[in-house]
């Protein structure tokens, strides 16, 4: 029997985005990361082009997290001194598509780095690995005036992906990515308006729409996920209809915030009903990121390196052609 | 798919004759559109009209039940693709498999297992709904003697599995009563299946590759009489199964396809546990009404009841946590004394912030009808009556022998009040909970 048509062919699609430079185009990568593209709901190519696959960038900090859960402690204890040695590991080991550099260590109650110290770590990462690099400050406004331009300026011309821009403080990050060459996030606390807002202000200080990446926050599974995954579906339907200044590819922080969760970080001890702490979070990580998937984003920031790979896989038979 | 006001009013008698009260056909027409009036006020209507707005007044997607008693499982009858265009209204029903061919202890003990996945999130108890027994053993008199004691150790609802018509007969002989999920039909067996599911009043799943196959069976086994279907399309490929669900709902919702406007079954076996979980993660997501899992250990359920426990929230209504004191870690007299909203995001995130300080602390959860701070505060939902009879009911005079009261730094406006109306010092915390950390080891002590 004949199925009903249904297909739909959208008015939009998502802005294709390009992180990283190789050295024909003034970088010193060998692989660029190219994100967006879509003009279908994820995963729907039977309406349009489901665009470039969705990556994943994985967690580096420029200083040792505290507590780390052991299923994570177990496979970077080696490196966590060492953004550098780290940054390799994702890279080499663990198949990350981009490095996350998460600059923790700037922030004033948290070791209060310098300016020196932070492009040193970046300039060691860009040396010790070959793919794109993200780099995210530490969301102290005050410091991350003082230190991303300067960061930005020690990785020009590498294109890297630079965060955030907020409602309240935009103007600074902004304008040193555009001068150095750079990609832009945009941040909005879970508020598809303002998500809006943020990129209409970037978008007027002249910064162009095909070089940010939005990013909504994200809250882990159990822990707001519903939030953010109808805040994103909302932006790709938006997006898909027309709304350019909506038509940025998005970001989330999976690993980050599932290893908050309870369910996470919970011993075998503390938690026997929950079964095995070894899985538990590495499942908590890739079901946040999964489910994710489904309401439209393209890049996940990821921590545990089972969890990629598990995601990775699932991405590659969701990209793949039926 | 609904019809519209016009499209009914060309089923009316058109006299304008006003028995049913309204002026005109067309206004009553309108009103019907609109759910607004009855048919039946319409006393000359034709039988040609009373059936074609009869069927066009069924939902889109069938409701289909499962099983009898507290663990019926209820699927299909959605309205939207997106649930914030309203939400989704019947939760996939997750099922756990259990083959036949197991031994008797081992069989015991994964039964035992499926029926005890039971976990409490956010104050409410969340569990699997069906326990899905597959004939492995290809021994109808194995699967029959299994579905028995099935059917007399679980309090789940079931589905039994078996493409042979005179095994699932056998079966059914013990545990029809249970009004078991038949799994089911296909090309081949259909007509005697179909034949057994209404003899016995079971709903009947109807299996294909394609949807083009499945809609040609569910049209003939609606012939046949049996209503309640429930699809599957059986491939292995992830991404096949994920776009038939969207192709499925799209068809039943935007053109009223009734061959396809029943709820979907999806059963991605797979050895690898995590490759499973993750791709019954995206069906839950993505209209699956009953998702089949081989998995069996409460690391790999958890997420899925959680995932779903999210995605069937009402996006309109905010989610609450229960208005009390909460203790994060073990707090004693000494402990810091905080408060936030009880809606469930704010009250999280306040949390696992606390939890992340490793300061053991009270955090009072203050009733705002599950709003954010600035909300409640701007509703007046948020001020110092609020705080003060939220104290006062979670006696926290009598927990710490310190009086003082982290409030959020948002509302730091309302210092002053607080103090006056409870006599306890106020300090005013971070207006982001992320700051929580470092206001509780360094500002606190």
């Amino acid at each position: 029997m004949q199925i009903a048509s249904i297909e739909e062919k959208w008015a939009g699609a998502v802005k294709e985005v390009t992180i990283g430079a190789t050295k024909e185009s003034g970088g010193t990568r060998e692989s660029v990361v190219t994100v967006g593209g879509a003009r279908c709901i994820p995963f729907m190519d039977f309406d349009g082009d489901q665009g470039n696959r969705p990556v994943i960038a994985m967690d580096v900090y420029d200083l040792p997290p505290e507590n780390l859960p052991e299923p994570l402690l177990k496979h970077y204890k080696d490196v966590m001194n060492d953004p550098a040695s780290w940054a390799k590991k994702c890279a080499e080991e663990y198949g990350a598509d981009l490095i996350c550099l998460k600059l923790d260590g700037i922030h004033p109650d948290k070791g209060n780095r310098s300016s020196n110290d932070a492009i040193k770590t970046v300039k060691s990462i860009l040396e010790a690995v070959s793919i794109p690099l993200i780099i995210w400050g530490c969301e102290n406004d005050e410091r991350d005036n003082e230190v991303m331009p300067k960061v930005s300026q020690a990785a020009a011309g590498e294109k890297c992906l630079l965060g955030v821009a907020t409602q309240e403080n935009y103007k600074t990050i902004t304008a040193v990515c555009l001068a150095d060459g750079h990609n832009l996030i945009t941040q909005a606390p879970v508020d598809i308006n303002i998500g809006k807002q943020v990129n209409i202000l970037v978008t007027d200080l002249g910064f162009p729409l095909d070089r940010i990446v939005m990013f909504q926050t994200t809250g882990a599974l159990g822990y707001g996920i519903e939030y953010c995954y109808s805040i994103h579906e909302r932006g790709r339907v938006a997006a898909l209809s027309g709304d350019g200044q909506m038509s940025t590819p998005v970001i989330c922080d999976v690993g980050h915030e599932a290893w908050r969760a309870k369910e996470a970080k919970a011993t075998d001890e503390e938690a026997p009903q929950w079964g095995s702490f070894a899985e538990r979070g590495i499942m908590w990580e890739t079901i946040t990121a999964t489910t994710l998937l489904q309401s439209g984003v393209d890049i996940i920031r990821m921590y545990h390196p089972k969890a990629v790979s598990i995601v990775k896989d699932h991405i590659d038979q969701l990209a793949m052609k039926v | 798919m609904a019809l519209t006001g016009l499209e009914i009013y060309k089923l009316l008698p058109k006299t304008n004759c006003k028995k049913c009260g309204r002026a005109t056909c067309l206004a009553f027409a309108m009103q019907l559109a609109q759910k607004k009036a009855d048919l039946k006020e319409c006393p000359d209507v034709s039988e040609e009209a009373k059936s074609k707005l009869g069927e066009a007044s069924a939902p889109p997607i069938k409701l289909v039940t499962i099983g009898n008693g507290d663990k019926q499982v209820k699927i299909g009858e959605e309205n939207v693709l997106f649930r914030h265009d309203e939400k989704f209204y019947n939760p996939t029903g997750i099922a756990v498999t259990i083959g036949d061919d197991l031994d008797d202890s081992a069989f015991k003990e994964r039964l035992g297992k499926i029926n005890n996945f039971k976990f409490t999130r956010v104050g409410t108890d969340i569990e699997i709904d069906l326990i899905a027994l597959q004939d492995k053993s290809g021994d109808a008199s194995k699967f029959s003697e299994k579905a028995k004691e099935v059917c007399n150790n679980t309090h789940l609802s079931i589905i039994l599995e078996s493409k042979s018509v005179d095994t699932m007969k056998a079966a059914l002989e013990s545990c029809a009563d249970k009004r078991p999920l038949i799994h089911g039909a296909n090309s081949e067996n259909w007509e005697p299946m179909a034949q057994l599911a209404k003899e016995k009043g079971c709903p009947l799943s109807v299996s294909a590759p394609s949807l083009e196959e499945i809609a040609d069976l569910t049209e003939k086994i609606k012939g046949v009489g049996v209503e309640n279907l429930v699809l599957h399309q059986s491939s292995s490929n992830i991404k096949e199964v994920l776009q038939g669900l969207t192709k499925i709902r799209r068809a039943a919702l935007r053109k009223a396809f009734r061959p396809l406007g029943f709820p979907v079954l999806t059963n991605m076996a797979n050895g690898d546990p995590g490759r499973e979980i993750a791709s019954a993660s995206a069906f839950i997501a993505k209209y699956a009404g009953i998702v089949v899992v081989n998995a069996c250990e409460p690391w790999q359920i958890m997420p899925l009841l959680t995932v779903r426990q999210n995605i069937y929230t009402d996006p309109q209504k905010p989610v609450q946590v229960q208005p009390k004191l909460y203790e994060v870690g073990q707090p004693n007299e000494d402990s810091p004394v905080l408060f936030t909203t009880n809606f469930s995001l704010t009250y999280y995130t306040v949390e696992g912030e606390v939890e992340a300080s490793r300061v053991s602390s009270y955090i009072l959860a203050v009733e705002t009808g599950g709003t954010s701070v600035l909300t409640a505060y701007s509703g007046d939902k948020l001020n110092e009556d609020v705080v003060a009879k939220a104290m006062a009911s979670a006696q926290i005079e009598q927990k710490v022998k310190h009086k003082k009261l982290i409030i959020p730094g948002l509302v730091a406006v309302l210092s002053a009040k607080i103090q006056e109306k409870t006599n306890w010092e106020v300090l005013v915390g971070p207006k982001e909970a992320s700051g929580l950390p470092t206001y509780l080891k360094t500002t606190w002590r």
